[in-house]
């Protein structure tokens, strides 16, 4: 794996299978007594948080602290010359501070690529603007690779405003890595107008697409875009884009329901789905949690001084995850000095 | 320094080598013979071994950004000229979007003497159409005319006059004076917030996009509005296929159209987006390798008429940023000439002839700027470039006269090197280096 996490499309499909094995893992952690490694202590995680998003922050938070990790939650608003700190000053503090790794979550699409340039641990995208949102995407992957038992040959219909979504890149880049057959299901005025370069196909119809869809994925609709003729009206969108009880059934009777959260019900998805035995909202909520902490897991590899993180992560993952555990809550005793006598 | 000079063995426009007496603020002769003969009249003559490098007229930019007044951070006309003459150039129009608005005769003749007093190039001030480039209200282009800066092209560069009613006034009116309206291209609403040219790139990277058809679309009703009132209309850095098409159908029709495009329109794509470096943005943004390619077509063939840089300098803090919030623009000024060489000579598109005629005779004639754009050839004014075309070096953004580094040719390897500018007889750079 690279040092950072910033595009669902840097992650091969072994750096992404070795995620979500690495996840499996940790995710046997939550069921004992005390549900905490020692693997990244005395290492530092910031949460750096250019936009509201409790969800997401508690999720990274939690993640990092059951690793055992140090964790600055660094909330920023604005960023420009004229709205308060740079964010290469605030990259540059970070530096200063010593983190090892820098989660952040910015409104400006390719803010990470920027912090990575100017820091020198590792970047995570916890979302930014419009570009991508990597970490859900694999939390997606991994629930739905629990749920159904594998993702290769999957059909997975990714439906709402993919003009805009985060969610939406990251999942197509990763499922497809994964081997899935990804239907984005839009009004065309939300879908890109090259999106035809993108490995995906693309239908304006969602009762059409559903009877053939192991996963639907259903995205969030932004108030904003309700405002600026991108569809007529919100229950013009709920009707043809919105996923009823009615709809639902035209799924197989395996599928799953996702939604990233926070929803609208009643808009893009009603009461009763979210609510239903296939909606595995909150599951994705408690998977989140896993996902991050084999993310950190794999790019900070407990290890710093053995030729850093690079290239460490698919070995790792590739050790299977007994051994991870194993290897873990040993707190890595042959590699750290300083955790040997603990 | 002005005085005679013999400039020995330079090949003028590419030809075969010959030699160019410079006596006073013209060029004497220029023959073979020159050297044996000696020149006519008395006193000392000064000796510039031009062996292997190629005289062209000197250039002119239609499209420069100086920064001054207001955002001297960025720019001065001091710095910004010298960077000028340190790419071969010899007089630069300077935009009007400054703090204040160059809109009233006051800025105008303001720039132009700042100009006059740096004395590296001729700067030429361009008016805005609307005042404060509100986009509401003509500003007193009559006044502005009439000034000592003689203002002849007036353009909001930088937004566009989007009304069309204050667009097809401001044709018409300009007519009293020989005036010729440039516009910046970019219907507004269709570019809000726009980022990055609207294709895979934009969808990919998630940043705004910014439609080959926001240009078009107004390039298309200008064109219309110029022929209906019989007006002259230039269009500021073309940037689309589909503009390119526009124009040349424009011009079949025999309307009073010009084009310019800059030179990193010429050659560079949106590709360079991918690592969100905002040094890669532009307004118009950087589009597609098919967008370059008909560009450069559509300069060789004549349809796009000039060259322009479109210099434009930003602190370093402005780009050093998110790419949503950074400023667009890049510098030009120095690399104009090499960006060229490389696009068009390089390609074999074209000659050192054309490059001549596209930099500096058609500039000038847009323009209306008289003593720039002539050849080089006796009885001219000596506005002369010297240019190496053997040399190759990668751009070095600190290497720069200008205030601002916002290359983004930086770490690229350009073929050429300007090695002398003269300004009317007066050697502006020698040697490659500013000449005090």
């Amino acid at each position: 794996m690279k040092r950072h996490l910033i595009s669902a499309a840097d992650l091969s499909l072994d750096d992404a299978v070795a995620i979500l094995d690495t996840a499996e893992e940790l995710a046997r952690l939550a069921e004992r007594p005390i549900p905490k490694l020692p693997t990244l202590r005395g290492r530092t995680v910031v949460n750096l948080f250019y936009e509201d998003s409790t969800r997401t922050r508690i999720s990274f938070e939690a993640a990092a602290k059951r690793l055992s990790a140090d964790v600055i939650n660094f909330s920023a608003k604005g960023s420009s010359v004229a709205k308060g700190e740079s964010l290469k000053d605030t990259a540059l503090t970070l530096q200063a501070m010593g983190a090892d790794a820098v989660v952040i979550r910015h409104s400006a699409s390719g803010a990470p690529h920027r912090l990575a340039g100017w820091v020198r641990g590792s970047v995570i995208n916890a979302g930014d603007g419009t570009h991508e949102h990597p970490t859900q995407a694999l939390l997606d992957a991994f629930t739905i690779r629990r749920r159904l038992g594998r993702l290769d040959g999957l059909k997975v219909a990714i439906v709402g405003d993919i003009l805009h979504s985060r969610v939406a890149r990251s999942n197509v880049w990763l499922l497809r890595t994964l081997g899935a057959e990804v239907t984005l299901v839009a009004p065309p005025t939300l879908v890109p107008v090259a999106v035809g370069t993108w490995p995906c196909s693309v239908s304006y119809d969602l009762s059409a697409v559903l009877p053939g869809s192991d996963v639907v994925m259903m995205l969030r609709v932004q108030h904003e875009r309700m405002t600026d003729a991108y569809f007529p009206s919100v229950r013009e969108y709920s009707r043809r884009y919105g996923l009823d009880t009615d709809r639902m059934a035209l799924l197989p009777d395996h599928a799953i329901v996702m939604h990233p959260g926070p929803m609208n019900r009643g808009v893009e998805i009603a009461a009763d789905v979210a609510d239903s035995v296939r909606s595995t909202i909150v599951e994705q909520v408690t998977n989140g949690v896993s996902v991050r902490m084999a993310v950190l897991y794999l790019l900070l590899g407990g290890a710093p001084e053995a030729g850093g993180p690079q290239g460490r992560g698919s070995q790792e993952g590739r050790d299977g995850g007994e051994r991870v555990l194993a290897r873990a809550a040993a707190g890595h005793a042959a590699g750290r000095g300083t955790e040997a006598g603990l | 320094m002005t005085g005679r000079w013999l400039v020995r063995g330079a090949r003028p426009l590419g030809g075969a080598p010959a030699d160019i007496l410079i006596d006073g603020t013209v060029i004497a002769e220029v023959s073979r013979s020159a050297r044996d003969r000696g020149p006519a009249g008395s006193g000392p003559v000064k000796v510039l071994d031009a062996d292997g490098l190629i005289a062209l007229p000197g250039l002119v930019d239609l499209h420069t950004h100086l920064r001054e007044p207001g955002r001297e951070d960025a720019e001065t006309v001091a710095s910004g000229t010298a960077a000028a003459a340190l790419g071969g150039f010899t007089a630069v129009h300077a935009m009007a979007n400054t703090e204040p608005t160059a809109d009233t005769a006051g800025v105008v003749e303001q720039v132009w003497r700042l100009g006059i007093q740096a004395g590296h190039c001729d700067v030429r001030p361009v008016g805005a159409v609307t005042a404060g480039l509100g986009g509401t209200q003509l500003a007193e282009l009559g006044a502005m005319a009439d000034s000592a800066a003689r203002v002849r092209v007036f353009s909001d560069d930088g937004r566009c006059v989007a009304d069309a009613t204050l667009m097809r006034r401001a044709l018409e009116y300009v007519k009293a004076f020989d005036g010729i309206i440039a516009q910046h291209a970019q219907e507004p609403r269709l570019t809000e917030g726009a980022q990055l040219n609207e294709g895979a790139m934009s969808a990919r990277l998630g940043l705004a996009g910014w439609p080959a058809v926001a240009e078009e679309a107004i390039i298309a009703r200008d064109c219309l509005l110029a022929a209906h009132v019989g007006s002259a209309l230039h269009i500021c850095h073309v940037s689309t296929a589909g503009s390119v098409e526009i124009i040349r159908w424009a011009k079949s029709k025999g309307w009073w159209v010009t084009a310019e495009v800059t030179p990193h329109h010429l050659l560079l794509t949106d590709e360079l987006a991918a690592g969100y470096d905002p040094v890669f943005k532009v307004n118009p943004p950087l589009r597609t390798a098919d967008d370059v390619a008909a560009l450069r077509a559509g300069l060789a063939d004549g349809t796009i008429d000039c060259v322009a840089t479109d210099h434009a300098p930003h602190p370093a803090e402005y780009k050093e940023t998110e790419w949503s919030v950074a400023s667009f623009g890049m510098t030009g000024l120095e690399t104009a000439l090499r960006a060229v060489h490389e696009a068009m000579v390089g390609t074999g598109l074209l000659d050192w002839a054309q490059v001549a005629d596209r930099m500096s005779t058609r500039p000038a004639a847009i323009g209306r700027l008289d003593g720039h754009g002539r050849g080089v050839e006796a009885g001219a004014p000596a506005n002369l470039v010297l240019y190496d075309p053997a040399h190759v070096a990668a751009v070095d953004p600190a290497a720069t006269a200008s205030r601002s580094r916002n290359t983004p040719f930086a770490g690229m390897k350009l073929p050429g090197r300007v090695v002398a500018t003269f300004l009317r007889g007066t050697p502006t750079v020698l040697d490659g280096r500013l000449a005090s």
